[in-house]
């Protein structure tokens, strides 16, 4: 039994979105779905002196973020008529459209913000983490994209053994909630 | 990268479920859709290369299938190649967002409301090229040809066949036209570099950062404009634990990415900044003095030109002797806002490292001190010999000399030789008597006629991106100052709104094209016609032809030459003019899956600005007046004019922080190249709005004294117009200072005022001191809630 997760630079991430966008691409998605979502946290402040002069210890960094294909996920939890579902043997968590009947509980249960509704179609849509490509021997589209190359993906044991063990950073939930399946490397600002 | 080995059957499992309708109406057409869930032919995949005023030209590749873009992918990253990985950028990942928008423009349309109004009729082509041919012959039989002006047009420069460079061609063959010149992106460096170093492309290959000890990049954001190889250089510069300062009013993307430490500037301030810099590096004695006397002129007053006071040196200046300031930390951050133990440790900083690369981008240069400030980076990088070594930089514009291109589209000769800055074009349409050579007139000692026709092919500059939007308005809307405007786009940008004739363009994958990158990085990419157009779009080659014809002159204007023979008569003038490069036929190229082409090591990676002067002064002169650097320029210091002194000192700016207009309008605007739009391209993508909302950055401290939160909307307004864009407080911009995505299209209210965000009408038509040329940046707003 495998379990697949992803890795995400935060340390050199720009927070461009290529990933976004090469996701929605690969998944004909609409306005307002997205499956990865990069953000930009922000921490620190300025102090302004008496000449007017700027001090600061703002630091920003972004996080490239999909759905983490956790371990104890808690959209499958909330999911009331079971189309939410963890594969067995690959740990990908998606829903059986057939079944969905867009209700958003998953959506409201997500600490990452993962599955989103489409109102019109009463279906929520997430990342299947491109599995009609991997099965080619493709990578998920998201990590395919990276300009600067600080996503990768593949089996959780070896991306830990590969990049360590970080899953927590401020400005995402914490790791406790669901065990995502993810690795960061963290901006040197980051805490 | 990390091998996924897929448990087959889990995957088919997953694969399987999601075989339910993900296409969801909007995005695609029908076609799109039918080919996505029944493909009937094998997939061809096409590396694309767009003609957008983008300097990336990143690998972009197009699966095509039924004759319809499917899916856009880029190149993994152990791909056998001999180029750095260039993968997409956000904007090429939304290629197929922008091919199938249904906003597109479909048919040609004329309009028939007032100019501006809106309001358009759809008509035949032939209709359409019998306007022009119409027109051109009439307002030329009344004007001359100087009447006939072809505007900004920027989605298509990438590129070497593009509606603008035809119509100059045809034009050409029948009494030319008025030319412009000056870039609005880096034209006020362009002119004023020559001054110091005698050309004005002085920056090296990118590669050559990974020598560096030190990378600033000041006013310089490529992790969203993208400039050829940058970003890869600059990731690959950090995986080997180098170091990168940003000089920047903002907390850019690119800061976000790679810097070590952001040092908020305010706008304009520079030359305060890097004179206390140059102060401290001297009066620590970390100034390179062999350096300097070997290959300088007015560090002292020793070398400065005969007849010229010894108190006009750089030394004389920093240290007081002339005015009696020095220019010290304490004397600078009272302007420019950077702590003066701040600007002391970064000077020293920058001067220990040896060899360091201060970049400066273009923004800076685009503000109203943008040529002082251009020329003033230099003067650090002179004073610690950072020029012409590998790993330094020299300053000025970034764009490299080494660079190789693609040859030109044959367009002939223009018999009017007339050339005007593009920032005298209103005046030129106003009351061409106004255009005199101190205003920007070359070529020319007076203009004879008007502006009377305007072609805006492939552009959205001439009511959108231009400065002081409110003005252009009154102008475009007297239909008896320009009586003829036409537009040719791919969509009803503002700019085509104001044409007289609207025409639908093809997009770059229903057309060929040899595209190349700008400023870094040096190769050209063989772009294949992948798709036919849709709907009456055609391409520039074929209107224009039909006009052509209409004009009397099809044979001289094609040479019987298809739109594919073009190109191949291109690549093949390319592989002539560089020759001891192996550049495959055209043929050959098409026979490859990569349709990119690498120059040679000496013109990309190993490039280093005027390495050979520096090795070897005796037989390698500057081309500068004194054959040396000039931090003195006697050609200034005799032009007399305060605002382009001889030195490049801190003066300071008009609407600036110390302008007097500032009691009214007491924030400095600024805006960026966002990652999701060239200029204004992009910008009414649903796909790449969603990756950047159109807001106005203010700082936590500004927000809270003018009870501003984030998404408040804002009124944004200055004495030459107002624009509506929401708030959005953030640590990512210094106090006194707010900034919002450049590109949005203008969109007026009842009363006047932009809904958008498009802040050129907020902006200044005055021009430059030396380069007559734009001062976009440079815009003293105040701010109130909406």
């Amino acid at each position: 039994m495998a379990q697949y997760g992803f890795y995400s630079d935060s340390s050199i991430c720009s927070g461009c979105k290529a990933c976004q966008v090469a996701c929605k691409d690969k998944n004909n998605q609409v306005f307002g779905i997205n499956y990865r979502k990069p953000y930009h946290v922000e921490t620190g402040g300025f102090k302004v002196g008496s000449k007017g002069t700027v001090t600061h210890n703002a630091v920003v960094y972004s996080l490239s973020i999909a759905c983490n294909h956790c371990s104890k996920p808690a959209c499958t939890e909330v999911c009331p008529t079971g189309a939410m579902q963890k594969d067995k043997a690959t740990g990908i968590v998606n829903n059986d459209k057939t079944k969905c009947i867009g209700c958003g509980n998953c959506a409201s249960a997500c600490p990452y913000n993962a599955p989103t509704i489409n109102e019109e179609l009463g279906k929520s849509y997430k990342c299947d983490f491109c599995a009609d490509l991997v099965e080619k021997g493709e990578q998920p589209a998201c990590v395919a994209a990276c300009p600067l190359v600080a996503l990768d993906c593949g089996e959780i044991a070896d991306l830990r053994r590969k990049y360590g063990k970080v899953a927590d950073v401020h400005g995402l939930a914490s790791s406790k909630e669901t065990a995502p399946n993810l690795v960061l490397k963290l901006h040197k600002g980051a805490k | 990268m990390t091998k996924i080995e897929m448990t087959r059957r889990g995957f088919m499992k997953v694969a399987a479920s999601i075989s339910v309708p993900l296409v969801a109406g909007k995005l695609t057409t029908d076609k799109a859709f039918a080919a996505e869930i029944a493909p009937a032919t094998p997939e061809k995949v096409y590396q694309v290369a767009s003609t957008f005023d983008c300097g990336g030209k990143c690998t972009v590749m197009a699966h095509v299938q039924d004759g319809v873009v499917t899916r856009i992918s880029t190149k993994a990253t152990d791909a056998k190649s001999n180029m750095p990985v260039m993968r997409a950028c956000v904007r090429g990942r939304a290629y197929r967002n922008f091919q199938y928008d249904l906003n597109r423009l479909k048919y040609p349309m004329k309009r028939v409301g007032k100019r501006g109004e809106g309001k358009f009729q759809r008509i035949t082509w032939d209709e359409a090229t019998s306007m022009i041919a119409d027109n051109v012959a009439k307002l030329t039989a009344k004007y001359g040809p100087a009447s006939r002006f072809l505007t900004v047009a920027t989605s298509q420069t990438g590129g070497v066949f593009s509606s603008d460079l035809l119509m100059k061609r045809l034009f050409n063959l029948s009494g030319g036209f008025l030319g412009y010149y000056h870039s609005v992106s880096v034209g006020n460096t362009a002119k004023v570099t020559p001054y110091t170093y005698g050309i004005a492309n002085s920056g090296s290959s990118m590669k050559t950062i990974l020598n560096s000890k030190l990378v600033v990049l000041w006013g310089h954001n490529p992790a969203e404009n993208v400039f050829g190889h940058s970003n890869f250089y600059l990731s690959e510069f950090k995986k080997k634990g180098g170091k990168v300062i940003v000089v920047d009013p903002r907390y850019s993307d690119s800061a976000v990415a790679y810097a070590d430490e952001w040092i908020p500037l305010l706008p304009t301030t520079d030359n305060a900044l890097i004179d206390a810099m140059a102060y401290v590096i001297i009066n620590e004695k970390l100034h390179n003095q062999k350096f300097i006397d070997t290959y300088t002129i007015g560090f002292d007053g020793q070398t400065l030109p005969e007849g010229v006071d010894k108190k006009e040196s750089l030394y004389a200046y920093l240290f007081g002797e002339k005015d009696g300031i020095k220019k010290t930390p304490e004397w600078a951050e009272a302007i420019c806002k950077v702590p003066a133990a701040k600007i002391r440790s970064f000077a020293i900083e920058y001067a220990k490292a040896k060899p360091a690369a201060m970049i400066q981008g273009w923004g800076p240069q685009r503000h109203s001190c943008g040529e002082r400030t251009a020329r003033g980076m230099a003067v650090l990088a002179i004073l610690t010999g950072n020029v012409g070594i590998k790993g330094g930089w020299a300053g000025g514009n970034l764009g490299s000399a080494g660079r190789k291109h693609a040859s030109g589209l044959p367009i002939g000769t223009n018999p009017i030789k007339a050339s005007i800055n593009i920032m005298n074009w209103m005046d030129a349409a106003e009351d061409h008597t106004r255009v005199r050579p101190q205003d920007g007139l070359v070529g020319a000692d007076k203009l004879d006629t008007n502006i009377k026709m305007l072609f805006s092919l492939g552009g959205n500059y001439m009511m959108n991106q231009n400065p002081n939007l409110n003005k252009t308005k009154a102008l475009l809307e007297d239909e008896s100052k320009i009586e003829f405007i036409v537009s040719h786009d791919v969509f009803m940008t503002p700019s085509a709104k104001y044409a007289d004739l609207v025409l639908p363009a093809t997009t770059f994958l229903e057309g060929w094209n040899i595209a190349g990158t700008w400023g870094s990085g040096s190769y050209i990419i063989l772009n294949e016609k992948s798709v036919e157009p849709e709907f009456e779009r055609r391409h520039d080659y074929d209107w224009i032809t039909d006009v052509a014809r209409k004009m009397g002159v099809e044979k001289a204007f094609t040479e019987g030459r298809t739109q594919r023979q073009w190109i191949e008569l291109v690549w093949e003038n390319t592989r002539k003019a560089h020759s001891s490069e192996k550049i495959p036929t055209f043929n050959e190229m098409l026979s490859r899956k990569e349709r990119i082409f690498l120059f040679d090591k000496s013109a990309d990676g190993d490039y280093v600005a005027f390495e050979q002067q520096i090795k070897d002064p005796k037989n390698n002169k500057f081309s500068t007046a004194s054959g040396k650097i000039e931090i003195f320029s006697k050609a200034l210091f005799d032009m007399k004019n305060p605002e382009i002194p001889a030195l490049s000192n801190y003066v300071p700016a008009w609407e600036g922080p110390q302008d007097k207009r500032v009691a009214q309008y007491p924030f400095q605007l600024i805006t960026w190249k966002s990652k999701n739009r060239d200029n204004s391209t992009f910008y009414s993508i649903p796909a790449l709005k969603e990756v950047y909302p159109q807001v106005l950055w203010i700082n936590p401290d500004d927000a809270k004294e003018k009870k501003i939160e984030s998404g408040d909307l804002l009124r944004i307004y200055n004495d030459r117009g107002a624009t509506y864009i929401k708030a959005e407080v953030t640590t990512r911009i210094m106090p006194g200072v707010v900034a919002t995505p450049s590109g949005a299209w203008y969109s007026p209210d009842e009363k006047g005022e932009d809904r958008n965000g498009n802040v050129n009408v907020l902006t200044t038509d005055r021009r430059t001191a030396l380069a007559n040329g734009n001062a976009h940046q440079s815009i003293l707003v105040q701010i109130e809630k909406a």
